[in-house]
């Protein structure tokens, strides 16, 4: 033993190599393990640690007693060895961590063994089943730690490079391991077993060993195993199954007999198939092993599952080899399912759909005529025939019956004459006997028919006979084997004429009778009508005396209506002549010796037999011979058609030479409905050769009660119309033959016979009956189709049908209660009803009413109904309408009333809302073009070109191929700071409440100070300055006087921003000074109307977003001084200092809006000055000279952003040459692609919706002529004057008007005829105006603030530019700083456009001149040079002068509705008006007009001081265009004048509408406070 | 006499219901795209005027996915749907949109398919397979062009590929499915004279097979 500590280091590196490998010496023996698996992250980190561990511990404390153990062993590096067939199996093999723990102990197990199974090994391997006893100190895991380490003793080196020696050793092992795969399943949880499968091992290790012993001498012998030895070793390591068949005794427990569960009847699946010897090396195995026997079921095999393999491949077939399919396919003979139809036609749901059987029963066919029929045969048939009847009529005897009632009645004639009993009353008897009598009558003249028949009959048989005889006797053969007996029945002679004589007296007597009667009766008659006449007679006599006397014209048209026979004029009756009875015997006579047999005269029976012999084929001639073959070459057949379908046939059977075939077959036909028809179709064949349809026998379907065998033979009749002429014997059909030799008395037959069948109802087995349900029947069916319109679906065959039987069942009188009539009943019900009435027109439709849930008025009046279908119209008023309601109640009935009444306004000018006519109707136009527009647009919309769906990308061309791969090299910098945009809302999902407006506002200059409080010394100065001086004098002049009035530190101004949007009012704190600064955002929210947040919707927002700049004025209201020291009582004022007005739809389109605008402020504000060169220099002053005003600066927005409904790109058809359209293509693009954010306009859409180049536009247009005669002298004033026109135009952006749709352009006429439009229309005509007037004009497209895109017109002064701005008429120098203006995209001339391709597109930094191609691109070029294009414009503009009353009128109007809509606003005071200054101020505005607005504030200040002297006043001119009311209103609330709540204030409102030409109308407002002085 | 407050007033519940409920959830489950890996798919949802979402979510991006490993080589994204409608009307049913991304060869990321179907009627479980499609390049120097610029011909907006409206001026090309699996709940349904579920009231039918080609 060697000191401590190299033995633990010596240990440790092994240890540590063993714990690498140990997942895989685990894995070689599976044996299942419940060792708690050990919580390590990895296999050498944690696991491994703690083993060392445990193992320094125990090695400490298990030393002595494991010295003692090993002192018995060799040293072996045992474990060593081990490792190496687990090294090999690193790559396979898997090791889990809980193996890792489990592998310590067995490791520690295997070791242990080795130490004993030394001793034992032999035995262990020789009895196999045995248990090897468990040694009684199973080694504790310290031991077997303690074991493990002494392992180690020997060199590392050494033991290192046995692995590889023993390699063999390892091959030996991993074979043990193919062994041992199976057992270790088989010992779960049993613990011996797996000691003696570690035992096995250790057999192998102990082989091993004994070698490894040896390999502690240096220098040894190759080694060599004999083969012997190995075999030995192996035959004892190695265990091999046999391949014998296992007896079944051995695989079942002692003393049971095998047990068969499929004998038993117990189902057993198929077991997979196995070879007979893997099975039986199976067993063995099993067997050998210690409890085999649980792997066998009780009929002594292995136990398996099912097979579970299928049989067929459920791979779905690979498509790609379609052709390969059908090889692979095999087609399955499927039997014909039968297809239960659910009757259709079967209404009463209870009746049970099930199997019919109609049994059809061909017996035979007759022929009563064919081509084949000889003379005689004819003639047979004939015979026959009238033989039949004759037979037919004996049976029925109907002259022998009608002669025994005649007696009969006689008989109770005699007995009602003499009456023998009394009893009876006269009456009665009498009539009986009238009745009698005319019964026999009657029966008499129907006797004497039926005997006549008789006798006919009779003689036509016997004369038929004769005929046929004649034949044969001519033809010399016979044909027909018929032959006619009369017997005759001799008669008694003398009975026979006695009562043949009584019979012709009897009857003599009653005609006589009957004759007196009649002559009596018309005797009567006679006499009744002489009377008549003769009544008529004299009165007519009379008449014309009377009538000769006064009116002897007017005779005739009056006789007529006093005629008490009204008609014709009667006839003198002629009297009846009295019965002759000699003529009256003689006609009895005469008819009985016709009709009856005479006295005496024998009773002729003719009996018809078959008796006589037909002449053989060898004495007949050859024709007759040909005939016979001809016969038997025929043969007969017979279709059953069913429903129009071919069901059955019968067998083809041989024309008999009696023209018989019989069939004898029966059909039993399965059926699921009633039958609709029955046809059975004849058919002959000749020979091979063809065959042909003879004909048709259409059977009638058996009644209910008809079942098989009750059903009687029926005959029916057929015929054919074929023509057939025969060359032989044979008559032919359809063509004339005769039996004269002449060819006289020509006979033309049809081939016809006689179908013999029988057609019943079968009976099933139980004895009911097979017969549809009668609600099947064909009465059933029709009516289940529909009711009502059963005939238009049936048709007019079935109408005809219907009406014929209703007829017929009204007349046969049908017993109504017999269940047999019963469909018929219904049907005649139905037909008689009215409810189902015959329709006499054809429908197309014929079903369409079924499918009707409800009645169209029903439907029409549905609110819902209507409402989806405006909807789907998309009529404006519904177009968004969302979740409409899903009943009716729910539909308010005021959801129709705006659609309503614009469909009834359609064509009512409303002048209620526009007061002028004029506007009125310009509004109703513009409503209408809008309609039109829009409609167009829908119409456009539902056309999609490629671009609208699908998003492609050009083909590059070398350029921007080249520009883009030169980004593909371009450095990527990721740093580079985004600006990142806000998230856009779609519009669809958004309520009330969710968009707020953002305005915040940052700052203003040069806001209006305060005027220090009038001075009164001051005032006589200024009221006596001329108007004139006034336009001399500077306002800078008058500045530092200004400067002098402000005591130091008074406040000049305070001022405070209010926001009004929608009628919400939003404010920002009070600052101080004419430069303010506030820096405050208001929230305003925003509300779409109707709730409806589409984007057509928002777009179509007119409001307007106001921000009102007040100043706050505080007012010492204390009244008393005295109180001054306890209280402050102010009030606080405000006073409206100017506005700016932002459309929401700019706000809306642009997303923000930001910069600094222009504050619109009366041109006179009264007790306000702008503070102005007081600290500016006057150098600088002259430069802001032309931007004199006061500036705010905003942003706003909306929050969250909306995403701007898209442009529509304009689809319209257009009137210009095709290559332009190109041109005009080629060209945006162009410049889009070099500058996409520049405005390129070529093309625009006019108001007919026509696409149109846009320089048609421009064209010289003559101004107002009353505007030119203005300032004649100076151009520049006339300009502006011109401007001012135009700015007095109502604007009207397009977006609003056709919400969405596009950009609409006008012509100048067409703009001045609306009154409205936007900034294109006013840039246009303000350019046409200037280019009248001989200016150098262009209109300028760019994009300003707030207005964004849009439309700006720059004219060229001597030396520099002017840019205009249409909509407000200013004027701005092309380097002024306050130019709205900000981009410039494009210049459009009368004859051309230009597009900007400077580098910069400001205004101020750009040059206008358009000749130098390097800095405009111009569009029509030395390539595509202008090819004068005709003007859109109308030559000259007509302008009519507005009428001055009217416009007065209107001024009046417009006052009072103001005046009374300020007293609105203010409920709860009293508003008071001061009329005279009202007055005064109604004469300022004119003033103000005529300066254009411009500063006459302190004339008009002191002039108004002067007339108001102890008024505080407050108040200022308001100036718009006209277009209509509303707008006026919105400005006047939003100055909030009314919101003075001083109870003394006075208000004064004056309006002055000046009227320019062509009914532009400019008004002022003035409206003012006043507050009287105390 | 005392209701929950927000509960329906008894007059509207009496009255009967006066929108149907939708609910709608399953999963965007697999794709099959044989030539194409690495996609992600959004959906959203196509609907009437009458329809409204209530609750959940009516557009959705998924993670990216790549082919899985194994022989059936699927995209799988198990990307949750979950959102309820409510509707006075059944015209304009709503329909789930898909589109399928992925990058191409240079790596940009381009379109891969385009589907719609509509949500199933019935209450119940449903699995459906998409056939996706792409618009064509209208030719083929577009077509070389869009691939080497990796800028691919795209619907304007997706929803196109619900409507029927101008489909007839592109032309595309079908590529890949996307298996769907809904779970349908309706409510009010039937009161409202709506009746699209299976004649018995049992409610649910198993899981139909799978439409189109056979997987």
């Amino acid at each position: 033993m060697v000191s401590e500590n190299p033995h633990l280091g010596d240990q440790q590196e092994p240890m540590q190599e063993d714990s690498d490998t140990r997942p895989l010496s685990i894995t070689s023996r599976r044996g299942p393990r419940s060792l708690p698996p050990i919580p390590s992250a990895s296999r050498t980190g944690f696991a491994e640690f703690s083993m060392r561990e445990r193992m320094r511990e125990k090695l400490q404390a298990a030393r002595s007693k494991a010295e003692s153990t090993l002192l018995q062993e060799i040293p072996t590096p045992r474990p060593r060895r081990l490792q190496s067939p687990n090294k090999r199996e690193l790559e396979t093999e898997f090791g889990t961590e809980v193996r890792k723990a489990g592998e310590e102990v067995q490791r520690t197990q295997q070791d242990d063994f080795q130490s004993y199974s030394r001793v034992k090994f032999r035995d262990s391997v020789q009895k196999i089943k045995p248990k090897l006893p468990v040694p009684p100190g199973f080694p504790s895991a310290e031991e077997a730690y303690n074991f493990f380490t002494f392992n180690f003793d020997p060199e590392p080196e050494e033991s290192q490079e046995k692995p590889k020696a023993k390699t063999r050793a390892g091959t030996n092992q991993e074979e043990e391991e193919g062994e041992e795969e199976e057992p270790p399943a088989q010992g779960e949880r049993r613990t011996d077993e797996e000691e003696l499968l570690s035992a096995k091992d250790e057999e192998d290790f102990l082989l091993g060993l004994d070698h490894a012993a040896e390999d502690f001498i240096a220098v040894r012998p190759a080694e060599y195993e004999s083969v012997h030895v190995r075999l030995q070793m192996e035959r004892e390591l190695l265990f091999v199954p046999s391949r014998v068949t296992v007896p079944t005794y051995k695989k079942l427990p002692e003393n049971v007999q095998p047990r068969f569960l499929e004998d038993e009847g117990l189902y057993i699946g198929a077991r997979p198939e196995v070879p007979r010897t893997c099975q039986n090396t199976m067993e063995n195995r099993l067997l050998t092993q210690e409890p085999g026997r649980k792997w066998f079921g009780d009929d002594g095999r292995i136990l398996a599952l099912p097979n579970p393999t299928k049989a067929f491949p459920s791979r779905p077939p690979v498509l790609t080899q379609a052709q390969d399919i059908k090889a692979e396919l095999e087609t399955l003979y499927k039997k014909a399912v039968k297809y239960v139809h659910r009757s259709q036609h079967m209404i009463g749901s209870g009746d049970p759909p099930g199997n019919f059987q109609l049994d059809i029963d061909i017996s035979g066919l007759i022929f009563t005529h064919h081509p084949c029929f000889s003379r005689e045969h004819v003639l047979a048939a004939k015979l026959a025939q009238l033989y039949d009847q004759y037979l037919a009529r004996q049976q029925r005897n109907k002259a022998k019956f009608l002669t025994d009632k005649l007696q009969a009645l006689r008989n109770a004639v005699q007995t009602g004459m003499n009456p023998a009993k009394p009893h009876k009353s006269l009456d009665t008897t009498q009539k009986a006997i009238n009745e009698y009598k005319s019964e026999i009558r009657q029966t008499r003249k129907l006797r004497d028919t039926e005997q006549e028949k008789d006798r006919t009959l009779l003689k036509t048989i016997i004369k038929v006979w004769k005929e046929m005889k004649s034949l044969r006797e001519f033809q010399r053969f016979t044909n027909t084997p018929l032959k006619l007996v009369l017997r005759k029945e001799k008669v008694d002679r003398e009975a026979d004429e006695a009562a043949y004589e009584a019979e012709i007296q009897a009857e003599i007597s009653e005609l006589l009778e009957e004759h007196r009667e009649e002559y009596e009766q018309k005797m009567e008659a006679y006499r009744a009508a002489y009377q008549q006449w003769k009544a008529w007679k004299k009165a007519q006599r009379a008449k014309k005396k009377k009538k000769k006397q006064e009116h002897p014209v007017e005779e005739h048209p009056d006789e007529g209506l006093e005629e008490p026979y009204p008609g014709e004029e009667p006839v003198k009756p002629v009297p009846p002549e009295p019965t002759d009875q000699a003529l009256v015997e003689q006609q009895v006579r005469e008819r009985a010796a016709r009709s009856r047999r005479r006295p005496g005269e024998p009773t002729l029976v003719p009996e018809l037999s078959l008796a006589g012999s037909i002449t053989p084929n060898e004495q007949c001639p050859r024709v007759e011979v040909l005939r016979r073959e001809d016969v038997k070459r025929r043969s007969i057949y017979i279709k059953v058609i069913f429903n129009d379908k071919e069901v059955s046939r019968t067998d083809s059977r041989p024309l008999g030479a009696d023209f018989r075939v019989h069939f004898g077959q029966i059909f039993n036909l399965q059926i699921f409905n009633w039958p609709e028809s029955l046809t059975l179709q004849v058919y002959e064949t000749v020979g091979h050769t063809g065959t042909t349809l003879l004909a048709e026998v259409f059977l009638p379907i058996p009644e209910t009660t008809v079942v098989t065998g009750r059903a009687p033979i029926e005959e029916v009749e057929f015929s054919s119309n074929q023509h057939v002429t025969l060359d032989h014997e044979g008559v032919g059909s359809g063509v004339p033959f005769s039996f004269e030799a002449d060819g006289s008395n020509q006979l033309i037959l049809m081939t016809s016979g006689k179908v013999s069948n029988s057609v019943a109802w079968a009976i099933g087995e139980n004895g009911i009956p097979l017969i549809p349900p009668l609600s099947q029947q064909n009465i059933g069916f029709r009516s289940a189709l529909k009711r009502a319109d059963a005939i238009s679906s049936i048709g007019t065959s079935g109408l005809t049908d219907l009406k014929k039987l209703a007829k017929w069942a009204a007349e046969s009188k049908l017993d109504p209660n017999d269940p047999n009539n019963a469909p018929l009943m219904q049907l005649i019900s139905v037909a008689t009803s009215g409810e189902s009435y015959v329709p006499d027109f054809f429908r197309l439709e014929q079903l369409q009413q079924e499918f009707n849930f409800v009645s169209d008025e029903e439907l029409n009046r549905s609110k819902r109904f209507r409402l989806l279908c405006l909807r789907s119209q998309e009529v404006p008023e519904f177009r968004n309408y969302k979740q409409i309601p899903a009943y009716d109640r729910e539909i308010l009935e005021k959801v129709f009333q705006d659609y309503e009444k614009r469909l009834r306004d359609r064509n009512i000018i409303e002048t209620k809302d526009h007061i002028d006519t004029h506007r009125a109707i310009v509004a109703k136009y513009l409503q209408q073009v809008r309609e039109s527009v829009i409609n167009r647009f829908l119409i456009a919309k539902h056309h999609f070109l490629l671009s609208d769906l699908v998003v492609e990308e050009e083909v590059p061309n070398i350029s921007i191929l080249g520009l883009s791969l030169f980004k593909l090299a371009e450095q990527k910098r990721p740093l580079r700071p985004r600006r990142k945009g806000r998230k856009k809302v779609t519009a669809q999902n958004l309520s009330d409440g969710d968009i707020k407006v953002l305005v915040n506002i940052i700052r203003a200059y040069d806001i209006p100070v305060r005027k220090p409080t009038a001075s009164k010394f001051q005032q006589p100065s200024r009221s006596s300055r001329t108007f004139s001086e006034k336009r001399a004098a500077s306002p800078t002049t008058h500045s530092p006087t200004h400067s002098v009035d402000y005591p130091l530190g008074q406040v000049l101004v305070r001022p405070f921003v209010e926001v009004s949007f929608q009628r919400t009012i939003c404010h920002t704190t009070t600052a101080e000074g004419p430069n303010p600064s506030w820096n405050e955002e208001l929230e305003l929210p925003f509300r779409a109307p109707n709730g409806d947040y589409s984007t057509t919707s928002l777009q179509s927002v007119k409001d307007d977003v106001f921000i009102n700049i007040f100043d706050e004025v505080l007012y010492d209201v204390l009244e008393d001084d005295r109180e001054r020291g306890s209280g402050i009582h102010t009030r606080i004022e405000r006073h409206w200092l100017g506005s700016v007005k932002i459309p929401f739809s700019t706000i809306y389109f642009q997303a923000k809006i930001d910069g600094t605008f222009k504050i619109d402020i009366p041109p006179v504000l009264l007790g306000y000055s702008k503070e102005r060169s007081l600290i500016i220099e006057r150098g600088f002053d002259s430069v802001r000279s032309l931007s004199e005003g006061s500036y705010i600066t905003l942003f706003i927005t909306i929050e969250p952003q909306l995403v701007p409904g898209e442009s529509v790109r304009e689809k319209f058809d257009s009137q210009e040459d095709e290559k332009l359209l190109q041109a005009t293509e080629k060209f945006q693009t162009e410049c889009a692609l070099k500058f996409p954010h520049r405005q390129c306009l070529t093309t625009v859409t006019d108001i007919s919706g026509k696409t149109v180049f846009v320089t048609r536009y421009l064209k010289p247009l003559n101004p107002p002529q009353e505007l030119l005669d203005a300032c004649p002298n100076s151009p520049q004033a006339t300009a502006e004057l011109v401007a001012r026109y135009v700015s007095l135009i109502p604007f009207l952006p397009d977006t609003v008007s056709f919400a969405s749709i596009c950009d609409l352009w006008s012509t100048s006429d067409q703009f001045l005829d609306l009154l409205a439009g936007d900034e294109e229309e006013h840039a246009v005509l303000l350019c046409n105006y200037f280019l009248s007037l001989g200016k150098k004009a262009w209109l300028m497209m760019g994009s300003a603030i707030p207005e964004g895109p849009t439309a700006y017109v720059l004219t060229r002064e001597q030396s520099h530019y002017l840019i205009w701005n249409p909509c407000t008429g200013h004027f701005y120098g092309q380097f002024d700083t306050f130019c709205p203006l900000k981009s410039v995209g494009c210049l459009i001339g009368p004859d051309n456009i230009w597009f900007n391709i400077q580098r910069y597109d400001s205004p101020l930094r750009i040059n206008f001149d358009v000749t130098k191609p390097k800095l405009w691109k111009s569009f029509f070029s030395r390539s595509l040079p202008y090819p004068g294009l005709s003007s859109v414009q109308p030559e000259e503009l007509i302008y009519q002068r507005t009428d001055k009353a009217a416009a007065a009128e209107l001024q009046d109007r417009i006052e009072k509705i103001l005046k009374e809509k300020i007293m609105d606003w203010r409920p709860r005071h009293l508003t008071r008006w001061n009329r005279y200054c009202t007055s005064a101020l109604r004469h300022f505005l004119p003033v103000l007009e005529r300066s254009r607005g411009e500063d006459v504030e302190d004339d008009h200040r002191a002039e108004l001081l002067k007339q108001l002297g102890d008024y505080r006043f407050s108040g200022f001119p308001l100036h718009m265009p006209y277009s209509e009311l509303k707008p006026l209103i919105e400005a006047v609330y939003s100055t909030g004048v009314h919101n003075i709540d001083v109870p003394n204030v006075e208000f004064a409102l004056a309006v002055y509408i000046h009227p320019y030409p062509k009914n532009v109308l400019s008004v002022w407002i003035y409206v003012a406070s006043l507050i009287r002085n105390r | 006499p005392w209701s929950f407050p927000g509960a329906p007033s008894l007059a509207m519940t009496a009255a009967g219901p006066s929108v149907f409920l939708l609910m709608v959830n399953g999963q965007v489950e697999s794709a099959q795209f044989p030539e194409y890996d690495d996609l992600y798919c959004k959906y959203c949802f196509v609907y009437g005027q009458d329809w409204a979402p209530t609750a959940g979510l009516e557009e959705g991006i998924s993670q990216i996915t790549s082919k899985s490993q194994d022989v059936r080589r699927v995209l799988v994204w198990n990307f949750p749907i979950d959102v309820t409608f409510k509707s006075t009307n059944p015209y304009g049913w709503p329909q789930i949109v898909l589109s399928v991304y992925g990058p191409d060869v240079f790596g940009n990321d381009v379109v891969r398919g385009y589907g719609a179907v509509h949500v199933p009627f019935s209450p119940g479980r449903h699995k459906r397979t998409i056939p996706m499609f792409v618009p064509e390049s209208t030719s083929k120097l577009q077509k070389f062009t869009s691939w080497f610029m990796g800028r691919r011909p795209e619907y304007t907006d997706p929803k196109v590929v619900a409507q029927g409206e101008g489909r007839e001026v592109t032309r595309v090309r079908s590529q890949g499915f996307v298996t769907l699996l809904f779970n349908v709940v309706t409510k009010d349904m039937r009161k409202l004279g709506y009746d699209t579920g299976p004649p018995d009231t049992q409610g649910t039918s198993g899981p139909s097979p799978p439409q189109g080609i056979p997987r």
